[in-house]
């Protein structure tokens, strides 16, 4: 080699490798932008049952096991795991290489620690640890659970998949008392929640956690492999719809979670965006009277309302769009494994015979306070359906007119209605956390433990009790149903109605994920 | 001077004293539980009352009242119930957009109605004074929303030129830092430029029927220096009032405005705090908010001894 090339060398290698690394492309960072669907500002998805927060914990925490499509039971965290022939020693083994995302490995202490809190403050938990003798460590990645008693439902309390989620988090986090809130972030799922930039009411922010090990299924709804293919997720909330489909139609933002049904043709119309249904089951809106006081502590008055009530009018008013809605007696929800129509002969309106049920009941015209949230467009909308079906029926409703928090308070009054108690109201459901007797917080019959409106029907509790112990899909079934057909024939329940809520997303994005939770893992962002 | 202004200091006290006691009064007189509304809407009572207690909801209210007056007295506003931040550490994370709302509109309304207000009266029944009033009526009749979501159609939907929503800080670029101003200031400015006209307006157009002012004319003074140098100084104490009272309606604009495009300010942290019954962060935000007034007024008092110097403290 000439020395002339020879000193040119050194240099042109240099320029080389300069030109080569300009050339090199810098991948600019993806951002998702998500409006959610209201503000975040609990972080512990333990302490609170709200579902945002609970949308936060699956962004944040991995589980050990998770609901897949068609709503059986798949590992997660867990690698493997086996049951011993009594039923009694469940051994559960983790996969290998999990992290925290201050990079210690997940261990056997973190999860029973875990199961710890989260079986005080959430019901299918505490009826899990109801039925635990204990937890052990056998080793770093090896746990056991071992019962009392034969329980036939402790996969699926592991696997709930809404409010409260069994997340798993460190030890020393899973220690704080369950009756306060946790400070310490740290999680051990596919995101990690960016406390820094935490803006309450506002904003939040994840980034990948790059030592997440996903699994090597597709994910399939809650369940399989958690690919993450964006650099940070942020939720921005804007108060306002309005201001949420136009900033989508500009494409400031990615996904919107919930648009109002009525700002849907704003969006359907950009062909930019996409408008779908992602959520398989949907949710369902429930009325629910006062057991305690008159009248609807007579059971023929609570009788009437089946008479009167017509589902086709609630979904006409909260929904509208017949394509978003069905007409649904199922209380386990309609698409899911436990849907059965057993019971819900009742359900047509007959003015007539609730007329004559409302007289042999006593009722002679008194004050049916109804609570009307107006801040809640759901409950609100079925508030002045009901008021106005009632009252064809010859009731005397009052409705009264106040906000959610204050809503929150009234409920829990069992005084009379002229001292601040109430007869009627109504809630609403999302699908996952009814298609199970456990889970399904409305048909508990408990009395005075049971939700607002003290629902009292030792027979129902019986079922439900049968229903946890039995471990055979069939029988699950026939106690799904008769449980159903006991509940319609004491009374305890009104469906006013199934639908969907469709979210936005700009066709940017592929991979979204069908789930009745919001979820950011397997979408790319072109 | 002095002793007036110290006198003043002084006399917030007790209006300080008297708006503590209220919020937390009509707070804890209010219906609505925070507890509930984190425990979620599926929770059982039980889990309920154990937030409560958790949380101090279920201690007597003096005894709340004193814990947070002995917060208060080591300058300590409390933490939200909700996040578990620092009251002073939200407010801080909201205090530039909000700042820089009312500042960006305050200089837009003033330089604008100012002007606008003093031709009017100086063309008084002209088409000129009609076209401006037409402008002010309709920009005080025009509600924030409506204004506001009309904007983001125009300019950011039909013409693309602005953003929707957000705000930039203006460490992060001037340039978006302003793209992202332009339409709140438009929309909450215009109200209030339409009111600071109309009472420039009016106080010009009293000034003007003055005899000093015809002298003024009489010696052959030029128009414009009549009007800057005796019509609109004379004028000017009114309308340095209504610039004040102004800023406290501007705050409350603000909520709409900061609404309508999802700033992330001290509006909005109000109006949540109230939904969610968050009481320390609605007490912290209440008192701040307080005293904010007071000083404006304090300073709008101020200011007339230095734009009429027969006013003496």
């Amino acid at each position: 080699m000439p020395s002339s090339l020879r000193r040119l060398l050194p240099t042109g290698l240099m320029m080389a490798l300069l030109a080569g690394a300009w050339a090199v492309p810098v991948r600019a960072e993806t951002t998702l932008k998500v409006i959610p669907q209201a503000s975040l500002r609990v972080l512990d998805p333990i302490w609170t049952t709200a579902y945002l927060t609970r949308n936060h914990g699956y962004l944040v925490y991995d589980t050990l096991f998770a609901l897949d499509a068609s709503f059986k039971v798949q590992p997660q965290m867990v690698d493997t795991w086996t049951v011993s022939d009594n039923g009694l020693t469940y051994t559960f083994t983790l996969r290998p290489g999990l992290k925290f995302h201050d990079g210690a490995l997940v261990t056997s202490r973190d999860v029973i620690a875990s199961i710890k809190r989260w079986g005080v403050r959430d019901q299918f938990g505490q009826k899990l640890m109801s039925y635990t003798q204990s937890m052990d460590a056998v080793s770093e990645a090896t746990f056991t659970i071992t019962l009392k008693e034969p329980f036939a439902l402790v996969l699926d309390a592991l696997a709930k998949p809404s409010s409260n989620v069994l997340f798993i988090m460190p030890e020393r986090v899973a220690n704080t008392d369950p009756q306060k809130q946790i400070e310490d972030y740290t999680g051990s799922g596919p995101f990690v929640f960016v406390k820094e930039e935490f803006n309450p009411g506002s904003k939040s922010v994840y980034r990948k956690f790059a030592d997440y090990v996903p699994r090597s299924e597709p994910a399939s709804l809650l369940a399989g492999g958690k690919q993450v293919y964006v650099d940070r997720v942020e939720w921005i909330y804007i108060p306002d719809a309005n201001t949420g489909v136009a900033a989508m139609n500009a494409g400031e933002m990615d996904y919107y979670e919930n648009p109002p049904i009525d700002l849907l043709p704003l969006m359907k119309s950009n062909p930019k965006i996409k408008v779908e249904v992602t959520d398989p089951i949907g949710a369902q809106v429930v009325l629910r009277p006062n057991h305690l006081l008159p009248p609807f502590n007579h059971p023929k008055v609570r009788e009437a309302l089946y008479y009167i009530l017509s589902q086709e009018d609630y979904m006409r008013a909260i929904v509208g769009d017949p394509s978003l809605y069905k007409v649904c007696p199922a209380m386990f929800i309609c698409g899911a494994p436990l849907e059965t129509k057993a019971g819900a002969e009742a359900l047509k309106v007959d003015l007539d015979k609730a007329k004559q049920l409302l007289k042999e009941g006593g009722y002679t015209g008194e004050r049916i306070v109804l609570l009307d949230p107006t801040d809640q467009f759901i409950p609100h909308n079925a508030a002045l359906v009901t008021a106005n079906l009632l009252r064809k029926a010859g009731m005397n409703v009052e409705v009264q007119a106040m906000d959610w928090s204050t809503m929150l308070t009234r409920r829990a009054k069992k005084d009379p209605v002229d001292q601040g108690g109430w007869n009627l109201l109504h809630t609403w459901a999302t699908g996952v956390d009814l298609i199970s007797p456990m889970t399904h917080a409305l048909v508990a019959a408990n009395c005075d433990k049971a939700w607002f409106g003290w629902y009292c029907d030792p027979k129902v509790e019986e079922l439900r009790e049968q229903w946890a112990r039995s471990t055979d899909a069939a029988r699950q079934k026939q106690l799904g149903e008769a449980i159903q057909r006991q509940v319609y024939a004491t009374a305890g329940y009104y469906p006013l109605g199934q639908f969907v809520l469709p979210m936005a997303y700009n066709e940017r994005l592929s991979g979204v994920i069908v789930s009745p939770v919001a979820i950011f893992w397997n979408i790319q962002k072109k | 001077m002095r002793n007036y202004v110290i006198q003043r200091i002084l006399a917030t006290i007790p209006v300080m004293g008297v708006v503590v006691l209220f919020v937390f009064l009509l707070l804890r007189l209010a219906p609505g539980d925070p507890a509930a509304l984190i425990a979620g809407d599926y929770a059982a009572p039980e889990d309920i009352a154990k937030i409560r207690v958790a949380l101090g909801l279920d201690k007597p209210m003096h005894v709340q009242l004193g814990i947070w007056l002995a917060h208060l007295a080591r300058a300590d506003l409390g933490t939200s119930i909700y996040s578990k931040l620092p009251v002073t550490h939200l407010m801080a994370q909201r205090l530039e957009p909000t700042l820089a709302l009312t500042l960006t509109t305050l200089v837009f309304a003033v330089s604008l109605a100012v002007p606008l207000g003093v031709l009017a009266a100086w063309k008084a029944g002209t088409w000129v004074d009609r076209a401006v009033m037409i402008l002010t009526v309709a920009g005080f009749s025009l509600p924030v929303f409506w204004l506001g979501f009309l904007f983001i159609y125009g300019f950011s939907i039909k013409l693309a030129i602005l953003p929707v929503q957000g705000f930039v800080s203006i460490t992060e670029g001037v340039v978006p830092f302003l793209q992202h101003m332009v339409l709140p200031t438009l929309t909450l400015g215009t109200v209030y430029m339409a009111l600071i006209a109309r009472m420039t307006r009016a106080s010009v157009l009293e000034v003007l029927s003055q005899d000093y002012i015809r002298t003024a004319h009489a010696k052959g003074v030029a128009r414009l220096w009549v009007l800057w140098r005796h019509a609109l100084k004379n004028a000017a104490v009114p309308i340095v009032t209504i610039i004040g009272i102004g800023v406290a309606l501007l705050i409350g604009g603000v909520v709409v405005t900061e609404s309508v495009f999802a700033i992330p300010g001290l509006g909005r942290l109000t109006v949540d705090a109230i939904l969610h019954r968050d009481y320390p962060v609605i007490q912290g935000i209440i008192l701040v908010f307080s005293a904010v007034y007071v000083l404006i007024n304090l300073l709008v008092d101020l200011s007339y001894t230095v734009l009429n110097p027969r006013i003496r403290y």
